[in-house]
């Protein structure tokens, strides 16, 4: 009844082009987008720290992985390195330019992070699928000695790791112990969901028909002119930089230091369970997905102290690993295109609402 | 000049001057190789017949070998005094265990998401790993186990003897799981090859709507390679296990059968053991004679590297299908 | 229509989930929340620890009724020894005014460090974590006695020393190095460096990437082919016992061979069976269950069926462990209770308690622990760590057995160093806080 678009002319091309071109859901985005940012006005840091910061970043990272896995079908494993070239570069430069606003470097990072996919990108051309896989896993890898073994990375810390200094935006310390939840939030926020903008207008335009045209079938992407070692390359830059930007804000926003093994295998495998159970080719899903695999467990833990039982918290451990393992399962048998499927078929019916035809 | 001395030259004098010590590091080499064709193997046997990759390999090793000292130790308790017996019994019970395993696979996982794109059904055992973790630290904890290794009246100690002017020595452990894994490395690739189940598996590898359409039946191919490959976890478990202990840190290993798979090709069974001995030989190698040049711990990209460098070359792996494209 | 309901009943669970992420403590008890890891692949290390802080605590509440007539409220957090979740637990914790967090994980200490400030929560790195946060001026809200990872390579070599009649006579043999490829492995290098520079030895360093802690054939094989004199392990986890297992295997002799106190659990060993026999490693707490407040434990946890602890793995030297870490916990408490007059004392009175904190020969034996641990004596404000005693232990094929006396560190070449990390982690983390907290005069 209110889903309707009836009556809702288009009356140019510009109009006819739009991202939202129903009224409704230029609404519906404001109303979520002005929630979201109502959401620093909370004093739950729990709820910002821990859920909402790093859903965000996550998000970001499966919106990188997503161009490069479910819009040009280049499967890759190297997520979790690639997030880590972006932390560790933006340490560098936040630690030898100091006097530069860490935003820019987080911002700068993700260039770093898109050379180095380049450079492990450029086995794409010759190598499909799962094989391809192993390409970026020798990234994942290597990378992760890297981080390790070169010293220079972090500054010769003799713990190891890196350390986020104190850095301020304005006066206000956005990085660093001191910097509060709200403000960390709503920093994450805004490149978020400018990035995000960003990354629905290039999937759109004529780059992301690209990418798309090669993935369905990329000889017959060539044969209609379509170069396929700049296209796959320049989804590998694009994707990497997503990542490492999401890494840097990782680092520096949310954890506030890390160790090598942060940026591991199993990170790069997380990010890629988002996309495929979010939607492979979907920016919403992203967000679903990163919102089940990382916001799911940590509700779980917290459903049986509410309910009066008194759980040993491994327990608790065992039993959210076993029903997010079979919720997967539920979610890929019931809708296998992933939660943006489940979204569209919620809007198509929101449409009909209240008859079901 | 020092560098390239170093690179180049210096470690095949190294080889040269104590070949015993080069045999000592080719036997581990040939050993861990036939170990992560066992993991690989279980891998092939899934990928060709239900086209899955299937993500869950490494926990179901875990899950067997912790089933089958779970058993073990319970069957002691109640009463089973002779602890070989009560070993082969477990053994048995385990065996039981993975074929409901795999029976509930199928029902519960694979016919629900038939004809699914591959990367769903990977998803899918993404989701049953999950489940495995959760479900086998609530039954048997997470605290490490030893494998009942003399139990099973599997060879313990060493042998030792002089030879090429050293001291080669052999675990006994070592040998058994080598010829173990040669075993039934050729087991399965005689079964699948030569008899009716075998080629039945090769028609569903082709084409599932073909299978289907001359008889053959998906779902009891599914739950046989399935359970095949949990009984491959399952000495894949008694055998890393033996070789340290049992606890959950051992599902890592089945990232080393990545390389190994990439190498030898996703559908080839002789491909598991060739990448498996070429990756376990070679990483072992460039561990021992140039890893200290960097600092050692090349070990934990290495393989990944060199399956890398092969790819480069034979894009489908040394003994991959080649995979036509047309427009 | 089944899907749908599902559906719906998850979406109500998990409102019903999300509700409770604001509670309150009670505001009469003493909140202490343990970060424990019994799930994840370091599990075997995590589970032992876990079960002695938790009996500990418990039998504290059921034996005396608590701390100075006030309850403790207990919580377990798991975190798998993942930094994420760590962090999270931090965060579910912070607000309910907890008295100290124990991390129990290098990693995600790392993380909480500069959090602890800023949220008033003091943490207890026992024997872990940055050993530059020894540094109390720099390091206000961040303890971890009784000794640091320099500290312990100090007594490895004050060992070897004793053993080879000298540590000159070092000069020109080899020393292996074998570590987990992490800041905690990685740690002890610059010492250990510095040592041979001074003795004259060469270090060899193997080093093991976390996933493939259970192989570590090419790394015992390079140590067969190096020979050294003598082999040193900061290893966690599976890697232990693998490693003692390869070390038998290729015909090492184990009584040259010897961890840190991270790789001294009964487990590490008891997988490498009668062939580990004679493997060393060092502890800092005692063994076995011949202590009156062991007995207690017992009593009134184990037999009632509170505790999650094997039967026979009561006891053990990780066990211990927890309970040592709990120890101090408890007497911190206490000491804060005595310190500001408080009953229900939170994070910033049990700062000022670890801070003057103080365990002599005498109350060890009162708290029913006699001999357990070397005294505390040299807590203070400016050294939370205190540089304490630890024993070598070895393996005898079924157990372990204390085969050392107590040996201090070489404090006079630790402390230096552990000034430098720490000007320089404060001079690499601008606008760290000057220290603004009062300092007690301890008892």
């Amino acid at each position: 009844m209110l889903y309707r678009e009836a009556g809702q002319f288009k009356t140019s091309y510009l109009a006819d082009q739009a991202i939202f071109p129903i009224r409704q859901d230029r609404i519906g985005m404001a109303v979520i987008i002005a929630g979201a940012y109502l959401l620093t006005l909370t004093q739950n840091d729990f709820l910002l720290n821990a859920m909402m910061i790093p859903f965000l970043i996550f998000t970001l990272a499966a919106i990188g992985l997503n161009l490069l896995t479910g819009y040009t079908g280049l499967l890759s494993l190297g997520t979790g390195a690639f997030m880590g070239v972006g932390a560790y570069a933006c340490y560098k430069l936040t630690s030898l330019f100091p006097d530069v606003n860490v935003l820019v470097w987080v911002v700068a990072s993700g260039f770093f992070a898109a050379l180095v996919g380049v450079i492990f990108g450029v086995p794409s051309l010759r190598i499909k699928g799962f094989y391809l896989a192993i390409a970026t896993l020798a990234a994942q890898f290597f990378l992760e000695w890297c981080f390790i073994r070169v010293p220079w990375l972090y500054n010769y810390n003799v713990s190891g790791a890196i350390e986020v200094p104190t850095r301020t935006l304005f006066g206000i310390p956005v990085t660093g112990p001191t910097a509060t939840a709200q403000t960390r939030y709503l920093i994450v926020l805004t490149i978020v969901a400018v990035m995000t903008w960003l990354a629905s207008n290039l999937v759109h335009g004529r780059i992301g028909r690209m990418w798309m045209a090669v993935r369905d079938m990329d000889i017959a992407a060539e044969l209609i002119g379509i170069r396929p070692l700049p296209t796959k390359l320049l989804a590998f830059a694009i994707s990497s930089f997503y990542c490492g930007v999401s890494g840097a804000l990782m680092v520096f926003l949310w954890y506030g230091g890390a160790e090598a093994t942060v940026f591991n295998i199993n990170q790069s495998f997380n990010v890629l369970f988002m996309i495929i159970i979010g939607g492979l080719g979907s920016l919403i899903g992203s967000y679903l997905g990163a919102a089940l695999i990382f916001i799911l467990p940590i509700v779980l833990r917290f459903v049986p102290p509410r309910l009066g039982l008194d759980i040993q918290a491994a327990t608790v451990e065992h039993v959210t690993f076993m029903i997010v393992g079979a919720l997967i399962i539920f979610f890929l048998i019931v809708e296998p295109h992933g939660l943006a499927r489940l979204w569209q078929i919620a809007k198509q019916k929101l449409r009909v609402w209240p008859f079901p035809y | 000049m020092d560098l390239l001395y170093s690179i180049f030259i210096d470690p095949f004098v190294q080889m040269a001057t104590a070949p015993d010590l080069l045999a000592q590091t080719l036997w581990e080499g040939l050993v861990g190789g036939m170990l992560y064709a066992l993991i690989a193997l279980g891998f092939v046997l899934i990928f060709k017949a239900s086209g899955v990759f299937n993500f869950a390999q490494g926990i179901m090793v875990v899950f067997a070998a912790l089933t089958l000292i779970g058993l073990h130790k319970l069957l002691v308790q109640n009463g089973v005094s002779n602890a070989t017996a009560a070993a082969y019994l477990a053994l048995l019970l385990t065996i039981g265990v993975m074929f409901v395993l795999a029976f509930a696979v199928e029902r519960l996982v694979l016919r629900p998401l038939v004809n699914q794109p591959d990367i769903i059904l990977f998803m899918a055992t993404f989701g049953l790993t999950y489940f495995l973790i959760g479900f086998g630290e609530l039954v048997f904890g997470g605290d490490p186990k030893i494998m009942i290794t003399e139990d099973l009246r599997l060879p313990t100690g060493a042998i030792t003897y002089k030879a090429l002017g050293g001291l080669l020595s052999l675990q006994r452990l070592d040998i058994a799981a080598a010829v173990i894994a040669a075993i039934m490395v050729t087991t399965m690739a005689v079964f699948f090859s030569k008899t009716r189940i075998g080629r039945a598996l090769r028609a569903v590898a082709d084409s599932h709507k073909a299978a289907l359409s001359v008889g053959i039946s998906l779902e009891q191919i599914w739950v046989i390679v399935w359970f095949a490959s949990g009984l491959v976890a399952l000495v894949t478990g008694i055998m890393w296990g033996a070789r340290s202990d049992v606890s959950f840190a051992l599902e890592v290993i089945a990232l080393k059968a990545l390389p190994v798979l990439i190498l030898g090709g996703f559908t080839s069974i002789p491909g598991a053991i060739v990448g498996g001995l070429i990756i376990g030989i070679g990483e072992k190698l460039a561990e021992f004679y140039w890893g200290p040049l960097i600092g050692g711990g090349t070990d934990s990209w290495f393989a990944y590297v060199l399956a890398l460098v092969f790819l480069l070359f034979w894009p489908h792996g040394l003994f991959g299908e080649k995979i036509i494209e047309r427009v | 229509m089944d899907v749908k309901r599902l559906i719906w009943r998850g979406a109500i669970a998990a409102a019903l989930g999300l509700a409770p992420l604001v509670t309150t403590a009670r505001a009469q008890d003493i909140y202490v929340p343990l970060l424990t890891y019994r799930t994840g692949p370091f599990a075997n290390s995590g589970i032992p620890i876990a079960n002695g802080m938790h009996d500990y605590l418990i039998m504290l509440n059921e034996r005396d009724g608590g701390i100075g007539g006030v309850k403790l409220n207990i919580e377990e957090c798991e975190t798998g020894y993942d930094t994420k979740k760590g962090v999270e637990c931090w965060e579910a914790v912070k607000g309910k005014n907890p008295a100290v967090v124990n991390p129990y994980s290098t990693g995600i200490t790392l993380q909480l460090i500069p959090k602890a400030a800023v949220d008033k929560v003091p943490i207890l790195s026992m024997a872990y974590g940055l050993s530059a946060s020894a540094v109390g001026e720099k390091f206000p809200w961040i303890f971890n006695p009784p000794a640091t990872y320099w500290d312990g390579l100090s007594i490895v070599f004050k060992y070897i020393g004793e053993k080879e009649g000298g540590l000159e006579k070092l000069k020109g043999k080899t020393i292996g190095f074998i570590f987990l490829e992490s800041g905690y492995g990685r740690e002890p290098l610059p010492l250990l460096h510095q040592f041979a520079k001074e003795y004259g030895f060469t270090v060899k360093e193997y080093s093991v990437a976390a996933k493939e802690m259970q192989d570590q054939s090419g790394q015992w094989l390079a140590v067969r082919r190096d020979r050294p004199a003598w082999m040193i392990m900061w290893g966690w986890g599976a890697m232990n016992p693998t490693a003692v297992k390869r070390a038998s295997e290729n015909g090492y002799p184990m009584d040259r061979f010897i961890g840190i106190w991270w790789s001294g659990s009964d487990d590490d060993a008891r997988a490498g069976g009668q062939a580990a026999k004679g493997y060393l490693s060092l502890n800092i707490n005692g063994l076995g269950t011949d202590y009156p407040a062991l007995q207690d434990i017992k009593k009134y946890v184990v037999d009632k069926g509170k505790s999650q602890v094997e039967k026979d793995k009561f006891g053990e030297a990780f066990y211990n462990r927890g309970v040592y870490n709990s120890v101090i916990v408890a007497e911190a408490i206490r000491n804060a209770q005595k310190v500001t007059g408080k009953k229900v004392v939170i994070g910033e009175d049990v700062r000022r308690g670890l801070e003057s904190l103080r365990i002599s020969e005498a109350q060890w034996k009162e708290l029913g622990l006699p001999g357990f641990a070397s005294p505390i004596t040299n807590l203070s404000c400016a050294d939370h760590n205190g540089h304490h005693a630890a024993y070598v232990q070895q393996w005898d094929g079924t157990k372990w057995v204390k085969v050392s006396d107590w040996i201090t560190p070489m404090k006079d070449k630790v402390r230096p160093l552990l000034e430098e990390a720490a000007d320089d982690y404060v001079k690499k983390n601008t606008g760290w806080p000057k220290r603004s907290e009062a300092c007690d005069k301890s008892t």
